[in-house]
């Protein structure tokens, strides 16, 4: 059953802790070159799914399948994978070359050999001056790179990182998390990686997988989980939104009608699940898609409400209210000189197209995409 | 005993910076001038003696150590002694302390309590018990027996058995050593290493035996330091064939008098205390000592100089060969046992290094308890199994005066000891973790110093001054309670320090410093915030210095004369006349007792902790 253009699959790995579900069946295709990122809050399972995938822990059943091998109870040694961790591990009475000969030293390559490399990989990470000190002697960001030197001296068929840059100030996280996405661009090297910081996903990934209390919650292209999110979850976790609650009174094969808090009607994209009439369903609409409407602007979806609240946050102003007195409803717009901007208590138009209108499940979808 | 492991909490990091001035050290001074007069000035005034004959400077003692080849044998015997003591010490606490390391919090804790079991179990009671399980007609030569292995009883009152007794008093120290290391290995490393390819042997050898090697080497030096002053365990179970040089030293000074040939002798202990501390530190450094170089600072690192790298280079052969032959053994096993991809394998390594580890545990925890059966026996001998069952040697033990004034004096001056040594350290450990001073590092190491000075040396020391110190004042420290006070009190005050530092170092500073904005003096907030919150490491320190005391020998030994003595002193005067059921008993007496101390302590700081 395997199929080669897989880096790696994972067929319904479990995996629990005493009463704590870790991990419950999770399913995951990797092809090569590709740059999955595992996002979800703390407790999620990212960690757990990684470390079986590392061979660090023994799943309690499913399957992990490494470049059309099975490996789901292989050690970690004989599966031909790189790891990263949070905080580097690097060998500490090791040298920075020392360090990096490891792995070939591990595969017997030849002295020239592990010194001709090194001084490559050194170079491919941009610090070919460090190369007979210590780790301790080297800056967060330099031990990063060291320790992606280190997985990538080997050429392993995926690297596997968890959350590399967590122990890294704001800056050099944002400089590092496009170093990273361009070194695997280039290398073209296959890489899982853990975070829970969403714009970190949002920046590197080719997909991304959601993951919440060890389920999958959507897996897809960055563009696909924002725009399109399919769990009331998924649009909380990424990005601001306005989540409603809403009646279908309609529904057709373009768009669905609902019968929003306060009597107003709303045109949905059509769902990804089946939506039956009367039935109660949250739908999502992205602050920044909702406009402030100037007379005589039109929109899709339009309602009239009173403003709570308007507050100017640098380069945006955000004006809430609230829809029938009970659902929050938000507009972000950009500050710009010369717009006026409503203040609360006024009463305004919002306006958003059907498109950004997104109905999403309250609990996960069946299966993930 | 967690001294080692306690220092490198303090030597950490986090120090609190105070604003240096010149009053900031003042309570430091109770201490020193303590120490000063009980232990710095004692030891020079006996090392000046041992170069005196007659008031005149000579060097006639020291010529009389090389004249005949008593002395020099007896400190090849005690070199032999210590060096196999610190071997065995070293390779079975390994293995004991890799599994606590890799152990999950609680079940660590809990078996930690284990490994200090014996630590907190009296020093004679133990060497006792293993009087009773060695002997002619002991459990151990009886299962031997029973299982069809000997013919006849093993004689274990030789090496063998003076190295089980040791060995057993020492591995705690060797365990908990190794411990305070190994916990500062980052877990992730030999992960790292294995996702790097390494099998589990080189992944340990390469890896995490480097890192862990500055633990055992500390652990070793230490262990061997300790075993150079050993005596009551060669004299106990030894059958009167190891005579280690502290033992000469006491024949010295109890049949003898000879007090400046003693200090020669002494002197030679020292002196070879101090080349192995040279070596020690060319060799690895002495920051490991103090666990202040963390793990990172390995064997790779060493010292410097021409002993540092060959050893480093010798090291790194050894690990070459040792990651090679567990590659082929590895690779044999998968030979034999092939991996398979789809099943979930077992580890046996950790398997065995369980058994390895619960093994050494049993064997530390295990023999203190055997006192107890055999303290009930009606016979008139030290026998296994025991005679009957009666407390006709407790009947003894109680209504013998001897023993009862023993129990009362000991407690007494167990509790004053304690309190006195908290009373000068306290203080003192205050301002070393909350000021920055100049010099924190020597004010450390010189209220450390009576650890690493051999006992038996400051004993003799302490001896001589006391008697000199009655020759103009006539206070009569020796054979009185207040000089076993003083003694105690001062062997007490490293452990008290480094007890209270450990506790202070986790204290969050803030709240003293919100009590003050609050509009509590300092005295009110010391009383009020301060001592409450570290109540649970106040008692944990004055425990310790409690048994220590308890269980001290050595100074008693000298200072307690005639009628005044105290439990160990009377254990030992009574072993060396007759080995009866009574030491039993009293042995037992002395578990129960030391035991529910320590449980009631438990038993407070969980009360403390839960409130
Ligand atoms: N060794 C363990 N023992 C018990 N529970 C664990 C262990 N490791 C992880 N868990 C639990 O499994 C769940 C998933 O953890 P993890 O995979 O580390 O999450 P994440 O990496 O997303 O933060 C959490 O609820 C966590 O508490
Ligand atoms: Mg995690």
């Amino acid at each position: 059953m395997s199929e080669p253009a897989y880096k790696l699959k994972i067929r319904n790995l479990r995996k629990t802790y005493g009463p704590v579900i870790a991990l419950a069946g999770a399913n995951v295709d990797m092809r090569e070159g590709e740059f999955l990122t595992l996002l979800g809050p703390s407790g999620s399972g990212k960690t757990t799914l990684l470390m079986a995938v590392a061979g660090l822990l023994q799943p309690d059943g499913g399957e992990v399948w490494i470049d059309g091998r099975l490996a789901t109870y292989m050690p970690p040694n004989k599966r031909d994978i790189g790891m990263v961790f949070q905080n580097y591990a690097l060998f500490p009475h090791l040298t920075v070359a020392e360090n990096i000969a490891f792995p070939l030293r591990m595969r017997k390559v030849d002295e020239a050999t592990i010194k001709k490399e090194v001084t490559r990989v050194l170079d491919v990470v941009r610090l070919p001056q460090v190369a007979e000190r210590l780790p301790r002697q080297l800056s967060g960001g330099q031990q990063q790179r060291i320790a992606l030197a280190r997985c990538i001296v080997y050429k392993p068929s995926i690297i596997l990182m968890d959350e590399p840059l967590g122990a890294l100030d704001k800056k050099l996280r944002d400089q590092m998390q496009l170093e990273i996405k361009h070194l695997a661009v280039q290398l073209g090297i296959t890489v899982l990686y853990v975070t829970h910081d969403q714009e970190e996903a949002l920046v590197m990934s080719d997909r991304i997988c959601l993951m919440n209390e060890g389920e999958i919650e959507q897996l897809g292209t960055p563009d696909e989980l924002y725009f399109r999110p399919t769990s009331v979850f998924a649009a909380d976790f990424l990005g601001e939104s306005n989540l409603i609650k809403a009646t279908v009174s309609a529904a057709d094969g373009s768009a669905v009608t609902l019968k929003a808090p306060g009597g107003a009607t709303v045109k949905a994209a059509p769902a990804r699940f089946e939506v039956r009439n009367g039935q109660q369903i949250t739908f999502m609409v992205r602050p920044e898609n909702v406009h402030i409407l100037g007379s005589g602007e039109k929109a899709d979806n339009e309602v009239t409400v009173k403003l709570d609240d308007v507050v100017l946050v640098g380069q945006v102003t955000k004006a809430y209210s609230k829809l029938g007195g009970e659902s929050k409803l938000s507009s972000t717009q950009l500050t710009r000189v010369g717009t006026r901007m409503p203040k609360a208590g006024e009463e305004v138009r919002f306006g958003w197209s059907v498109d950004s209108t997104v109905l999403v499940a309250d609990k996960r979808p069946g299966a993930a995409a | 005993m967690t001294t080692v492991n306690q220092m490198r909490a303090i030597h950490g990091d986090k120090v609190y910076k105070a604003r240096p001035n010149w009053h900031a050290g003042l309570p430091l001074i109770p201490v020193f001038v303590f120490l000063a007069l009980l232990f710095f000035f004692p030891v020079i005034q006996l090392l000046t003696l041992s170069v005196q004959t007659k008031g005149e400077l000579s060097g006639v003692h020291y010529m009389r150590l090389f004249e005949s080849d008593v002395y020099i044998r007896s400190l090849l015997i005690t070199l032999k002694v210590s060096f196999y003591t610190t071997l065995i010490c070293v390779i079975a606490a390994y293995p004991l302390a890799y599994m606590l390391a890799t152990a999950s919090g609680q079940t660590r804790n809990s078996l930690i309590l284990w490994v200090l079991m014996p630590f907190w179990t009296s020093f004679l009671v133990r060497t006792f018990a293993w009087l009773v399980l060695l002997g002619r007609n002991g459990p151990i030569n009886k299962w031997l027996q029973g299982l069809g292995l000997l013919e006849n009883p093993l004689e274990f009152f030789n090496m063998v058995g003076t190295m089980i007794g040791m060995v057993h008093a020492l591995m705690p120290l060797a365990v908990m050593t190794m411990l305070s290391v190994m916990e500062t290995i980052d877990a992730n490393l030999p992960k790292a290493a294995a996702t790097l390819g390494a099998r589990g042997g080189q992944a340990f050898w390469r890896i995490y035996f480097p890192l862990s090697l500055p633990g055992l080497a500390a652990g070793g030096l230490l262990v061997f330091i300790t075993a150079l002053g050993f005596f009551i365990t060669p004299t106990i179970l030894g059958g009167g064939r190891i005579m280690m040089i502290a033992q000469l030293i006491i024949e010295q000074v109890e049949q003898l008098l000879n007090w400046g040939f003693a200090g020669a002798i002494a002197l030679l202990l020292l002196l070879t205390a101090l080349v192995i501390f040279y070596l020690y530190d060319r060799l690895l450094g002495m920051s490991t000592l103090s666990g202040s170089g963390s793990a990172d600072r390995s064997a790779a690192g060493g010292g410097g100089g021409m002993i540092g790298r060959g050893g480093a280079y010798v090291g790194g052969i050894f690990i070459n060969v040792i990651g090679w032959i567990c590659d082929r053994f590895g690779e044999l096993v998968e030979v034999v046992r092939p991996i398979r991809p789809d099943r979930p394998r077992k580890t046996m390594s950790r398997t065995i290094m369980w058994i390895t580890g619960i093994t050494m545990l049993v064997f530390l925890s295990a023999p203190s308890f055997f006192v107890i059966p055999v303290s009930f026996t009606e016979g008139g001998f030290l026998e296994w199994p025991p005679e009957g069952f009666g407390t006709r040697w407790y009947d003894l033990v109680f209504d013998s005066p001897t023993w009862r004034a023993a129990g009362i004096r000991s407690f007494s001056v167990g509790v004053i000891s304690a309190l006195l040594a908290m009373a000068i350290s306290v203080p003192a450990a205050f301002v070393l973790t909350r000021h920055k001073l100049k010099g924190r590092t020597i004010y450390m190491s010189l209220l450390l110093s009576p650890l690493i000075i051999p006992r038996i040396l400051i004993a003799v020391a302490l001896f001589y001054s006391y008697a000199y110190v009655d020759k103009f004042l006539r206070i009569g420290l020796i054979g009185s309670s207040l000089g076993l006070v003083l003694g105690h009190a001062m062997l007490a005050v490293p452990y008290v320090v480094v007890t209270v530092m450990a506790v202070l170092k986790n204290y969050d500073y803030r709240l003293d410093q919100a009590a003050w904005s609050l509009g509590a003096n300092k005295a009110r907030t010391l009383w009020h915030i301060t001592f409450p919150l570290i109540r649970a490491g106040l008692l944990a320190a004055f425990l310790f210095a409690f048994v220590t005391s308890f269980d001290e020998l050595t100074i008693a030994l000298f200072v307690s004369g005639g009628l005044a003595t105290t439990l160990p002193k009377q254990m030992w005067d009574d072993a060396l006349l007759k080995v009866s059921p009574g030491l039993a008993a009293a042995s037992t007496l002395i578990l129960i007792f030391v035991t529910s101390m320590i449980f009631l302590a438990e038993f407070l700081r969980r009360k403390a902790s839960k409130s």
